[in-house]
């Protein structure tokens, strides 16, 4: 009942938010445009023979020497630039997804546990988070990588790339979760409903799942969407530094830091329309992530 | 007082062991040391005779205590990709860290206080509202995009500053410092306006969240009642009684910078520990890797014993509960 008056009230403030509508459009046209890319691409990046190098450093259509060919122009290889962006989104959205949903239950988990139980387990994997919160996101990130470079065997490296890429950004943002939870576990824990769960006899798991988590779901969101911002942008980030995605097959990141090679030229359609998007895909990420701050904590309206 | 120091103390002390200990660990099982020390051509009787003399057939207790005790002595092994001494190589790079932080981490502080202070006292107002949704936006865009933005303006368009390296610098005993040649200083605005414009977002947001929390209490409508002035009311009874919170975040953010300045460093091709942190993950150099850690730790831990002390100067009342 108190979810369901949250919502219409949110919904109420969401129409009355221009920002919140832009961004809500604008994350919606970029992951429906990656869901779709095999759909929506003029050709697929990935497949060697569908361009040529003839076609190469074609400027974006409203330019001089423009081509219809290619809305968007292309890059040095004569990629269709459309298609590389689209297919890159949907690898930084499928990464940071993917990361994010591993993080949360991780990072929930634990901090339900903790919660829970309370005593050494707390104590314990506290201490785990403060260490881990010491430490920037990216440099934990950057260190799991490195270790799996060392660990894997050389030929299954790049087999490997997306799957490592993701639990070293999932294992460098579950601490938000985990704390929060904490907290807010530890706030329900005193509640009549629970502690009527426990004396009723009702299993640890069944009282933390069932009773205690739809109640704290309210702060888990936003930082789920906050998260899911951070995540794209730790893989664009470690992409771009050269440690993440190999070129021939790129994400977002990927593709900015190939047009870096073109930031002295003339050719800025390379490097600017990738950085666009990635930069309108976690703003708006971010201003929905803001908004429902906002809509779950009324004291800050 | 006494106790409260030397309880941080020990607790740091314990901080350092773990993560020598993390560090040790990558050194001995993240590949194998011998073979990355030896070519295909090394017999293995010569192999094992190494690995001998390394000591890595001790126990590994003993291997720890050595490795420990080695890098209390300074001696921090070699590097696997150009074979020099990993402390030679960090502690020539330390300075353009520091130096590049340091500069960020004064940008965010001499820009993010004032702001903040500003939007917290007109939360509504016009300028706030644009500073607000500016910092939004600052916030959601890549350090290496900011970057980038600078370099392309300020470097290619504009071609009024130099968009990589370090410029000129000066070695003054032993230090290679860029801030005694304009060469340097002109190299330094770039990389460090990166680097501080997301710390800036951070220190405003923060000061005006405690801002706003003060003016709502009590102790400043009644100081409000009592018609203490305007300019003494925000800055003396408000803004020092935001400031504990301030300084943790100042000492958090000093691990921001230093982390956050691995992106930078490799957009300006900043010679710092950061590029070299990067290299060495690119060619799984273990030893370099371990040592980052190290000394990145060791920062880490004498910011937070400073920012302990701080507190207890800052706010009498730590003062008097530790008498007590």
């Amino acid at each position: 009942m108190i979810a369901f008056l949250k919502r219409s009230e949110g919904l109420w403030l969401f129409v009355r938010s221009p920002a919140a509508i832009v961004a809500a459009v604008v994350a919606v046209l970029i992951i429906f445009g990656a869901a779709f890319a095999p759909l929506l691409s003029p050709v697929n990046p990935y497949d060697l023979s569908s361009f040529s190098l003839f076609d190469g450093l074609i400027p974006p259509l409203w330019q001089e020497g423009g081509n219809a060919k290619f809305l968007l122009g292309t890059d040095d290889q004569g990629r269709d630039m459309i298609s590389s962006i689209l297919y890159g989104a949907r690898l930084s959205l499928i990464i940071g997804l993917a990361a994010m949903v591993i993080a949360t239950v991780l990072g929930v988990g634990l901090g339900l546990a903790a919660g829970y139980y309370g005593g050494r387990f707390d104590a314990f994997v506290m201490r785990i988070a403060d260490v881990q919160l010491a430490l920037p996101a990216i440099l934990t990130a950057l260190l799991i990588d490195g270790i799996a470079r060392g660990v894997l065997p050389a030929d299954m490296q790049g087999d490997l790339r997306i799957a490592v890429l993701t639990i070293a950004i999932a294992l460098s943002l579950w601490v938000n979760f985990a704390r929060t939870a904490r907290a807010s576990t530890f706030v329900q824990m005193n509640k009549e409903y629970v502690q009527a769960a426990i004396m009723m006899g009702q299993r640890p798991a069944r009282v933390m799942f069932v009773h205690i988590l739809p109640n704290i779901l309210g702060p888990l969101l936003v930082i789920m969407t906050v998260d899911l911002a951070s995540a794209i942008l730790l893989e664009a980030t470690l992409s771009f530094l050269g440690i993440g995605l190999p070129p021939d097959s790129p994400s977002l990141g990927t593709l900015i830091q190939i047009g870096m090679q073109f930031l002295f030229s003339g050719e800025w359609w390379i490097l600017w329309i990738p950085t666009l998007f990635l930069v309108a895909l976690v703003v708006s990420i971010n201003i929905l992530g803001d908004f429902l701050r906002d809509v779950f904590n009324p004291r800050l309206r | 007082m006494v106790y409260f120091i030397l309880k941080r103390l020990v607790q740091s002390v314990f901080v350092m062991l773990a993560v020598a200990f993390l560090a040790f660990a990558l050194f001995r099982f993240v590949g194998d040391p011998v073979s990355q020390m030896t070519g295909v051509e090394t017999s293995v009787q010569d192999q094992e005779k190494l690995r001998e003399e390394l000591g890595l057939n001790d126990p590994f207790a003993v291997q720890f205590y050595r490795f420990t005790t080695d890098m209390l002595r300074g001696d921090f092994g070699f590097s696997y990709r150009t074979r020099q001494p990993v402390a030679q190589m960090i502690s020539a790079r330390i300075p353009a860290t520091l130096e590049l932080g340091f500069v960020a981490l004064l940008i965010s502080l001499i820009v993010g206080i004032p702001a903040g202070v500003y939007t917290a006292l007109r939360p509504r107002g016009v300028t706030s509202q644009t500073i607000l949704m500016v910092t939004l936006v600052g916030v959601s865009i890549p350090t290496f995009v900011i970057g980038i933005m600078l370099i392309f303006y300020f470097g290619v368009k504009l071609g009024w500053l130099p968009t990589f390296g370090r410029g000129g610098t000066v070695n003054v005993a032993g230090w290679e410092t860029s801030f005694l040649t304009v060469e340097g200083w002109r190299s330094l605005i770039l990389p460090a306006l990166t680097l501080g414009v997301y710390q800036l977002t951070l220190t405003m947001r923060l000061v005006r969240a405690e801002m706003m929390e003060v003016m709502r209490s009590d102790y400043i409508r009644f100081a409000t009642a009592r018609g203490v002035p305007m300019g003494r009311l925000y800055f003396r009874h408000a803004l020092s009684n935001t400031l504990v919170p301030v300084i943790t975040i100042i000492g958090l953010q000093f691990g921001g910078v230093i982390a956050f300045s691995i992106v930078t460093e490799s957009v300006f091709q900043w010679p710092g520990l950061g590029l070299l942190f990067l290299e060495s993950i690119r060619f799984v150099d273990i030893p370099v890797m371990g040592v980052y850690l190290v000394v990145i730790a060791l920062f880490f831990v004498i910011v937070n014993m400073v920012v302990d002390l701080l507190y207890v100067a800052i706010d009498p009342r730590l003062r008097v509960r530790d008498a007590t």
